[in-house]
């Protein structure tokens, strides 16, 4: 128990968590290379080319993980407004703005790719149908919160709103994951859930499975790398930061001496 | 190898897609990067003016 | 309780005195549904199939832009932090001040809306749950916009911030609306849009103020 509150504190301590990150970020770098060497490989050299659709369904290597991810982060980034906002964790806030843009991206990835899907299978750029629609509207929900923080001088109540904004869009999440249920619509419904046996062949699913874990670790790559820039610039002159620069300078030193 | 190139005539569209999903990954890992490095500039210089 | 009532009966009667405001809005309203028969056709095949969305997304950017200073004034003299400070709720004043506000802008809305509907070929059958579905809707429009002008109060420069923050939210609300018109004007029954309508407007009406409240705060504390 003891190990675990030790862990906590530290995680919410700028002083631990910017070179706890540091180490990590080589680590985390690798096993995304480890899934998606593999599972590029695989999902456009060999896994078999569908019935229907021929090579084009490859599209769906990047395009359904990155749907996915938008979904994830935005949940993630929830979570971590409860934190902010219920135990005022301030590292719970510098985690959701390290990952809007992250998220926006995946979502924007979804929907260009899907536009080229789309174009050659069913004939159209783009359709205003229940999930398309409110993809798009999760894009514009992250960069909403981007630019309510960014209106904010101060970064504590800029955190605290972006902590309550990003928990009124959540109600988004369900709608969208929903909405080939709910709608008649032209996107395909679920072929993978967490309960059923998937319904897709199994050389087509494991490509998949490792682009979406592969995407997973991009994530956390790309948060840890920008929660240390967030963090250096907006403790630029706290005690911490000066610690680290000095330690720096001096180790400049001692290499010119 | 022009075979998987041209992807069964979808070469276009599927190159198209990887490609935009590459730019963009790309862009979320160097942005990051660099805005370290210019936050770590800004602190090493405010902290080499106070000395 | 007595405070809710107080803090309506404040708002309404400071409203009528400065009525010309709210009489902005239904201008508004009327002038964006004017400018679509102008800028596009004047048909009435196409008038009276656009009508429903048409009327619908025009209450909506007038609902949305007149809840642009709805709490700056008291931000700015400070009646705000005395509210926050106090041992009166935040969600009361909260509820009062959106409730007030959509008695205020959109009631007036609600009445003009069949008149405009009829000058777009509104098939009259529609009419009646035209008016339902801006009823349901309307409030959600003003306690969900609530929350975005609350996050945004203290801001200084916020232009074009709001709408940014509070359309997507919208979106949903929109579609249910629009939709209930249009599936009416058909001849078919609305009762399932109006129905989710309904079960949004309740959750809304409930969830909002808390919301608001907690933003309040926020800005306050700035």
């Amino acid at each position: 128990m003891n190990i675990i509150i030790k862990w906590y504190y530290r995680l919410g301590a700028p002083l631990w968590f910017y070179p706890l990150a540091g180490k990590l970020i080589p680590w985390v770098t690798a096993l995304f290379l480890l899934f998606l060497i593999p599972g590029l490989y695989m999902g456009l050299v060999t896994a078999p080319a569908d019935y229907q659709q021929g090579e084009s369904f490859r599209i769906m290597y990047v395009h359904v993980p990155a749907a996915w991810m938008s979904m994830l982060v935005y949940f993630a980034m929830a979570i971590a407004a409860v934190v902010a906002l219920v135990w005022r964790v301030r590292m719970a806030e510098i985690m959701i703005i390290s990952s809007v843009p992250i998220g926006a991206s995946f979502a924007l990835i979804a929907l260009l790719t899907g536009a080229f899907w789309g174009k050659p299978m069913w004939g159209a750029w783009w359709v205003w149908d229940a999930r398309l629609t409110s993809e798009l509207i999760l894009l514009f929900i992250y960069l909403g919160i981007l630019a309510l923080y960014n209106a904010f001088e101060d970064k504590k109540t800029a955190g605290k709103a972006m902590s309550i904004l990003t928990l009124v869009g959540v109600v988004n999440l369900p709608i969208i994951h929903y909405s080939v249920v709910w709608w008649n619509t032209l996107h395909q419904a679920a072929t993978v859930t967490a309960f059923d046996k998937p319904s897709i062949h199994i050389d087509m699913l494991i490509p998949l499975l490792l682009m979406a874990t592969a995407f997973k670790f991009l994530f956390l790559l790309v948060l840890l790398l920008k929660m240390r820039a967030n963090l250096i610039e907006q403790d630029i002159h706290s005690g911490w930061v000066k610690k680290i620069i000095q330690d720096k300078q001096k180790l400049e030193e001692n290499n010119h001496v | 190898m022009s075979e998987f190139i041209n992807m069964g005539g979808y070469g276009f569209y599927v190159w198209s897609s990887f490609g935009i999903a590459a730019v963009v990954i790309l862009a979320n890992i160097i942005e990051p990067i660099l805005h370290h490095k210019n936050a770590l500039k800004e602190a090493d210089d405010f902290y080499s003016e106070e000395s | 309780m007595n405070t809710f009532l107080t803090l309506i009966k404040r708002d309404l009667v400071l409203a009528y005195r400065g009525r010309g405001e709210a009489f902005n809005s239904l201008i508004f309203f009327g002038l964006v549904i004017l400018l679509f028969p102008i800028g596009i056709s004047a048909s009435e095949k196409l008038l009276s199939e656009i009508a429903p969305g048409l009327i619908w997304i025009a209450a909506l950017l007038a609902t949305m832009l007149s809840l642009d200073n709805l709490f700056k004034e008291d931000f700015q003299d400070g009646t705000l932090e005395q509210w926050a400070v106090s041992q009166h709720s935040l969600i009361s004043f909260a509820w009062a001040r959106l409730f007030s506000h959509w008695v205020i802008t959109s009631v007036p809305l609600i009445i003009i809306a069949p008149l405009f509907a009829l000058s777009l070929s509104l098939p009259t059958d529609a009419i009646g749950v035209l008016i339902v579905s801006l009823l349901l809707g309307t409030p959600l429009l003003t306690f969900i916009g609530g929350i975005g002008v609350a996050l945004t109060t203290g801001l200084k420069k916020s232009s074009m911030l709001l709408p940014l923050l509070v359309l997507p939210f919208y979106i949903p609300v929109l579609i249910f609306g629009a939709s209930a018109v249009d599936v009416a004007a058909d001849g078919w029954s609305a009762s399932g849009q109006l129905y989710i309508l309904a079960g949004l407007f309740v959750l809304g009406i409930t969830l909002a103020p808390f919301a608001v409240a907690t933003s309040l705060k926020v800005s306050v504390s700035q």
